[in-house]
């Protein structure tokens, strides 16, 4: 950090570490519910508080014994798979349909532009209890709820608005000229497609994909109403956990979540990174 | 311009564009250009000279007419079929692929074997004098640099023609002559036709075999350079390239090439050009360095007689300002040797030329 500036008064001076101050204590009024359950989750006793021993530190304390849970309770693993399978299936969905639709709306052709955007955008927007509802009654013509496909296109709808931001937002920096340049040397508009606008827009893509996935990771209305009881999720089983057997596993697959979404936030930022520097943009 | 007999290697006939289907952008476009020739479309900002280019590369419709390549019309193919290069004023370099990947590029579409690839590569990035900077990003290199690449990019599979819009718009006046001379050298050694748009008419004068000018979607000639210069067709020609000094006045006799010209300072013999007729108001062009200021030992054939404004210390020469009675201001370049004369202000000189440096245009 750069000394003060030497005209700077004892008002300035004060507004410089207020800031600091502000802004460290929203970072921790933020930080600490989450980073709280860290440590509860390696609790050796069945209580949501610290006991003496975790305070006074004794290692006899702490124990794993929560995380073990997960392993063995066949309900835990099972929502475990449920979530990654509802997960990447729905992300990959949107994924796909949120970058093509992205492209399309990017052309300056397109018409009707901005009500489609709204109406692509939506499920963002729309209270998810009524989605949930709209879709339960929608569901129940098709024989879908309860079904996995019915939970992953339910997800992958409300995936697709993350991609189309994530997406619009790189195009935005793409130039027209490189899909000209691409069609004048010969290529087909399908193969510069692939060839110059996915690997340019690539980072978009990848994020939006990612928060598709954590939307649907995280989502637990729309799995109350949709989901039965062979497409429990993570979020569901934590619901009810909380309900009938009140003990730490939950903080530990809490701390699990956190630490997934951690690790996903800096593969995002080490892409972003890699991308721009090949682009010679650093 | 048609010419019936041989078929040209690219034809423009009566090509038309309109972006709103009310007004015409490109009014009429014909144009022949022959295999191996260097073309420059030049005019003025919005004379429709981007269009042009973008309807033979095939990203614009051509509203009615037909362009041909080699007798062929190319109006319904599609803009990756046409085999046209083209040099961008941003380049438009691939930035996530390598110098020598986007080189290559154009190629692996054709489905060349990769060993011939790699070898055809090298061989264009020699003849840019890029070899070293194959594994480079183009966001790696120089304004000039990346120019080089672009260039390469558009020749290397050899395509039918290249189009270049403003290729050196983007770069300083030192790069932008090096680039010139460059272009000029590659088109001598490879041969490839080249349909050129420039701003600038240094430019278009030093590179060119011919140029186009171009103004409110029409040509108003197209000659090579020289022609140009010494033969504009019109008044608009004859401002647009380089300085042109105009005289109002009055055609009186027309005798084959030659016009009779009453002016306020009296009559001048001049070159007619078309449209010109007896007893029509005209402007009579002359260039400020084919005007010479009494005395002088130049043959001479008009006199115009003008007040003397002042003069423009320049370097290599000089430049005098003159007025005439009907306060048209007339410029004229002198050489700085020793002949440079000295007026006061408000003195009267004789401007002395020739009827061949002398054109009148019809007003
Ligand atoms: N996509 C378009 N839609 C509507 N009008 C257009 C479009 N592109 C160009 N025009 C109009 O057509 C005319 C010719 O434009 P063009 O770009 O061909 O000019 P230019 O000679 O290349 O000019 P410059 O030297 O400034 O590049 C201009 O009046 C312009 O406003
Ligand atoms: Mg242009």
């Amino acid at each position: 950090m750069s000394p003060l500036p030497d005209y700077y008064t004892i008002w300035h001076k004060a507004g410089h570490y207020g800031l600091r101050i502000m802004a460290a204590l929203v970072l921790i009024f933020l930080m600490l519910p989450i980073l709280v359950i860290m440590p509860l989750s390696f609790n050796a006793e069945p209580f949501f508080t610290f006991t003496q021993g975790m305070l006074s530190l004794d290692p006899d304390a702490y124990s794993t014994r929560w995380y073990q849970e997960i392993v063995d309770d066949q309900k835990w693993r099972i929502a475990i798979r449920n979530s990654f399978l509802v997960g990447i299936a729905a992300a990959s969905i949107a994924t796909v349909l949120g970058t093509l639709a992205a492209v399309g709306l990017a052309s300056p052709w397109m018409p009707f532009k901005r009500v489609i955007t709204a109406l692509l955008l939506s499920p963002m927007i729309v209270p998810l209890i009524i989605i949930a509802a709209g879709m339960f009654f929608f569901y129940t013509q098709f024989n879908l709820v309860g079904t996995f496909t019915g939970l992953i296109i339910a997800h992958a709808a409300l995936g697709v608005p993350f991609v189309i931001i994530t997406v619009t937002a790189t195009l935005s920096g793409f130039d027209r000229s490189l899909f000209v340049a691409g069609l004048s040397l010969g290529a087909s508009p399908i193969k510069v497609f692939w060839d110059v606008v996915i690997p340019l827009i690539r980072p978009g893509v990848i994020s939006g994909g990612l928060f598709a996935f954590v939307t649907s990771f995280d989502e637990v209305v729309l799995v109350l109403f949709l989901a039965g009881p062979e497409q429990r999720t993570i979020p569901r089983q934590m619901f009810s956990g909380l309900r009938e057997q009140i003990n730490p596993t939950i903080l530990a697959v809490a701390t699990l979540l956190v630490v997934l979404s951690a690790t996903m936030l800096f593969v995002l930022e080490a892409l972003r990174r890699r991308s721009a520097r090949l682009r010679g943009q650093e | 311009m048609k010419d019936t007999k041989a078929e040209a290697f690219l034809r423009f006939d009566n090509v038309k564009k309109s972006y709103d289907q009310q007004n015409l952008v490109v009014k009429g476009f014909d144009m022949d250009v022959q295999e191996g020739e260097f073309i420059t479309l030049l005019g003025p900002s919005g004379s429709g000279k981007t269009t042009v280019l973008m309807m033979l590369a095939g990203f614009e419709s051509v509203t009615s007419g037909d362009i041909a390549i080699s007798g062929k019309s190319i109006n319904k193919t599609a803009p990756n079929k046409r085999n046209i290069g083209m040099v961008f004023q941003n380049y438009a370099l691939f930035p996530h692929m390598t110098v020598a990947e986007n080189l290559a590029y154009p190629l692996s579409v054709r489905k060349m074997p990769k060993a011939e690839i790699k070898d055809r590569v090298a061989e264009y990035l020699a003849l840019v004098e890029l070899s070293a900077f194959g594994d480079r990003r183009p966001g790696q290199l120089s304004g000039g640099q990346r120019q080089r690449v672009a260039l390469a990019r558009a020749m290397i599979f050899q395509p039918t023609l290249i189009l270049m819009d403003e290729p050196l718009g983007a770069l300083d006046k030192n790069l932008r002559e090096q680039m010139q001379f460059e272009i000029t050298r590659l088109h001598k050694q490879i041969g490839f036709t080249v349909i050129y748009v420039t701003h600038d008419q240094t430019e278009a004068l030093s590179m060119s075999d011919r140029i186009a000018v171009f103004n409110d979607g029409v040509v108003q000639q197209c000659a090579p350079p020289a022609e140009l210069y010494e033969r504009p067709v019109n008044a608009f020609v004859a401002e647009f390239i380089g300085e042109n000094n105009f005289v109002q006045g009055r055609v009186t006799r027309i005798e084959g090439e030659i016009a009779k010209v009453e002016t306020d300072t009296g009559t001048i013999t001049t070159q007619t050009s078309e449209g010109l007729t007896e007893g029509a108001q005209c402007r009579v062009s002359i260039r400020p360095e084919k005007l010479f200021i009494h005395p002088t030992t130049h043959a001479h054939d008009n006199a115009l007689t003008a007040t003397f404004v002042t003069r423009i210390y320049v370097g290599d020469f000089i430049r005098y300002y003159f007025r005439l009675p009907d306060s048209t201001d007339i410029i004229v370049k002198v050489l700085n040797d020793l002949s440079a004369p000295e007026f006061e202000e408000g003195a009267m000189a004789q401007l002395l030329s020739l009827t061949k440096d002398c054109i009148a245009f019809a007003d």
